[in-house]
């Protein structure tokens, strides 16, 4: 697309806008601050020159640490956003994510909460390996006390973020490194995403085709080739992944009887599972054919550039697996 | 340690009665599960009840501690009022924390206890971000992070020791040291032959105390809390104590070295305070036991209101997830 702000861009702004709103508004991780370069990445680039480095602070690498600040500060009464520069690297954090930010409001009795937002990166096709490139959301999203977000497009990506921010819960908000650079229309300033609200991208009557992240731009080039070859696939971006919009799309796949959900997690154990079996679970009568899942192979994420390409499922493999739900 | 005075004879007798009430406390809890009144996982702190209330002698209500499964003298000793405690314990709608929380997850904002962990290590990088959020709202407040020596040697504690010397954060950490981690002894576990040198490591003062010493222990305390309050970062105090009793009640304890252990019991640092406040003239006999008569019913009262206390209703099952409830 022509014009807009990139998906980097956007979140910047939306920490930025979130930052002028509210002063309670903080951000820590690797890097993050002016000095540091703004991130690996710059994501957070003239935030700490602006907003000061009290409320813009580096860290030490050291995961268990920044989550752990940033689930104490917020007790105190702030608002952080921690980035975890990785999604491979939450796995350092999992006892401060998982045990204490996604529990300490059910096991206070509602007496303290943890209105934290971890910002983290992810995403085959940079050539990172097995380390740094997984899709961990699927862990998250079984965890109790936790939503998931993962956006797609610049709009979404600030309408998200700026709705993780006020959210009184903690909020895993992942981004996909590939996507960064994918632009699109510009949001409003203090626009807004409610969190566990699907988007109807596209419209159609034959297949539902549901997805999140990167996979969504997949599935929308698959839709258009679906389209010349005669078929009507309708697409849901899920936007948030926990919790997620069954009313959307059990209205959808009600229409069309057939239904796909890809995402770019491995397939076992995947959401794909979860939201299939919801889908079989209310619409076994009206569904033409078992839903189909697809994700990426069972494997770690591989390096060698064929492997990698073959790793997650791309618009190709999603118009075939319409094509033939349909044949 | 400084020439100040030391501890007046109120704030003495005022450490003697927390001391009074954890042991007290400590003997009905044990009473109570092995009479079969209450069932719960119960980490006796017997041994340990000098540190917490020669610390919070130190601390105003507003201040902040985590702690850990075996802190209920860090509760006691920070004020958590017995009836919301027993109601806890057991489980009731009327406990901290609607009976949702447990022995394990005690939280009481009221008196300033934020965070009870059942992971070892995890008090320290919580109670970062507390002392964050005072340093940013310049409150005066301080976090105290209380954990066993066998935390020492978690990851989380040496990346929170690190961050906060590097952010000059106003938060002690209190290592009880009692000898064992389980059942491993400290020499088995921890390559360093005092926890308190690991501050070396992260530029604090690391001080090892007489944990059973009142003075020692309020004098140590005192510095590393005004010393944080001032400004000046954190310190790490590392207090020698011993656990009269196994890891968690009904464990056999025969790992323990018998004599070791009968050493520590004849030298019971609760008697022997009480005995020294007298013999100096600081309380007489007939006051310190009135106060004990006091305290033993009122944890009668807290007992039988507790028991008497309604469960909670089965749909808080969905209650206190996320802010918003559960449909
Ligand atoms: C991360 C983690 N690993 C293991 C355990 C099991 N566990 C519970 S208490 C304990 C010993 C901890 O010893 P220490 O830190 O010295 O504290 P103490 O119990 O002596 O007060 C262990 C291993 C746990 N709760 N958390």
């Amino acid at each position: 697309m022509m014009g807009g702000i990139t998906i980097l861009e956007s979140i910047n702004r939306a920490l930025a806008d979130a930052m002028e709103a509210d002063e309670t508004v903080l951000i820590l991780g690797e890097d993050v601050a002016d000095p540091e370069d703004g991130g690996v990445l710059g994501v957070t680039k003239g935030l700490s020159t602006r907003f000061g480095d009290h409320r813009v602070r580096s860290t030490p690498i050291a995961e268990q640490a920044i989550v752990g600040a940033a689930i104490g500060v917020s007790l105190g009464g702030f608002k952080p956003v921690a980035e975890i520069m990785l999604m491979n690297f939450t796995t350092v954090a999992m006892d401060m994510i998982v045990n204490h930010a996604a529990k300490l409001r059910f096991m206070s009795g509602g007496q303290t909460n943890v209105p934290i937002v971890i910002r983290t990166m992810t995403g085959s096709g940079f050539a990172n390996g097995g380390q740094h490139s997984d899709y961990l959301e699927a862990w998250f999203a079984h965890t109790a006390g936790i939503k998931v977000v993962a956006p797609s497009n610049p709009s979404d990506a600030y309408g998200l973020l700026r709705s993780a921010i006020d959210d009184p819960d903690p909020v895993i908000f992942i981004e996909n490194l590939p996507t960064y650079f994918t632009k699109g229309e510009a949001p409003k300033s203090g626009h807004r995403v409610p969190i566990g609200k699907a988007s109807v991208v596209r419209e159609g009557s034959d297949v539902t085709i549901i997805a999140y992240a990167k996979m969504v731009q997949e599935a929308a080039a698959a839709v258009e080739a679906l389209a010349g070859r005669g078929i009507s696939a309708e697409l849901i971006d899920l936007r948030s992944i926990a919790p997620w919009d069954r009313e959307t799309v059990l209205a959808s796949v009600k229409k069309t009887g057939l239904a796909i959900v890809v995402h770019e997690a491995v397939t076992p154990f995947g959401a794909g599972a979860e939201i299939s079996s919801v889908i079989h679970e209310n619409l076994f009568d009206t569904l033409k054919a078992p839903v189909r899942r697809l994700g990426a192979a069972f494997c770690p994420v591989p390096f060698s550039r064929p492997l990698e390409a073959a790793f997650a499922p791309d618009a190709a493999a999603i118009e075939a697996a319409a094509a033939k739900l349909l044949a | 340690m400084t020439n100040r005075t030391g501890p007046d004879a109120a704030t003495l007798v005022s450490i003697y009665r927390r001391m009074a009430l954890i042991k007290a406390n400590d003997e009905r809890s044990r009473k109570v599960i092995m009479t079969g009144r209450l069932v719960m996982p119960y980490y006796s702190p017997r041994g340990q009840e000098v540190i917490p209330s020669a610390v919070s002698a130190n601390l105003n209500d507003s201040d902040y501690i985590c702690t850990i499964y075996r802190g209920t003298h860090d509760m006691l000793a920070k004020g958590v009022p017995l009836k919301d405690l027993w109601a806890e314990l057991a489980g009731r709608v009327t406990g901290t924390c609607k009976g949702k929380g447990g022995p394990m997850h005690i939280t009481h904002p009221k008196s300033g206890v934020m965070v009870t962990t059942g992971i070892v290590g995890s008090s320290m990088p919580i109670a970062n971000g507390l002392a964050w959020s005072s340093q940013l709202k310049g409150d005066g407040r301080v976090t105290v992070a209380y954990f066993g020596d066998g935390a020492s040697n978690i990851g989380a504690f040496h990346e929170a020791l690190n961050l906060a010397s590097v952010w000059k954060l106003p938060v002690v950490f209190v290592c009880q040291n009692n000898e064992w981690g389980e059942h491993t002894a400290y020499a088995k576990a921890t390559s360093a032959p005092r926890v308190a040198d690991r501050a070396a490591s992260y530029s604090m003062p690391g001080i090892r105390i007489d944990g059973n010493d009142v003075i020692e222990t309020y004098a140590a305390a005192r510095d590393a809390i005004e010393r944080a309050r001032a400004g000046g970062g954190p310190t790490l105090i590392e207090a020698m104590t011993y656990r009269f009793h196994g890891h968690i009640f009904g464990d056999a304890d025969a790992y323990m070295n018998p004599e070791r252990k009968q050493a520590a019991i004849a030298a019971d640092p609760v008697p022997r305070f009480r005995g020294w406040l007298i013999e100096q003239g600081h309380a007489d006999e007939a006051d310190l036991a009135a106060m004990e008569a006091a305290i033993d019913a009122e944890i009668d009262a807290a007992i039988d209101y507790a028991l008497a206390s309604d469960f909670p209703d089965v749909a808080e099952l969905g209650r206190d997830v996320f802010a918003a409830e559960a449909a």
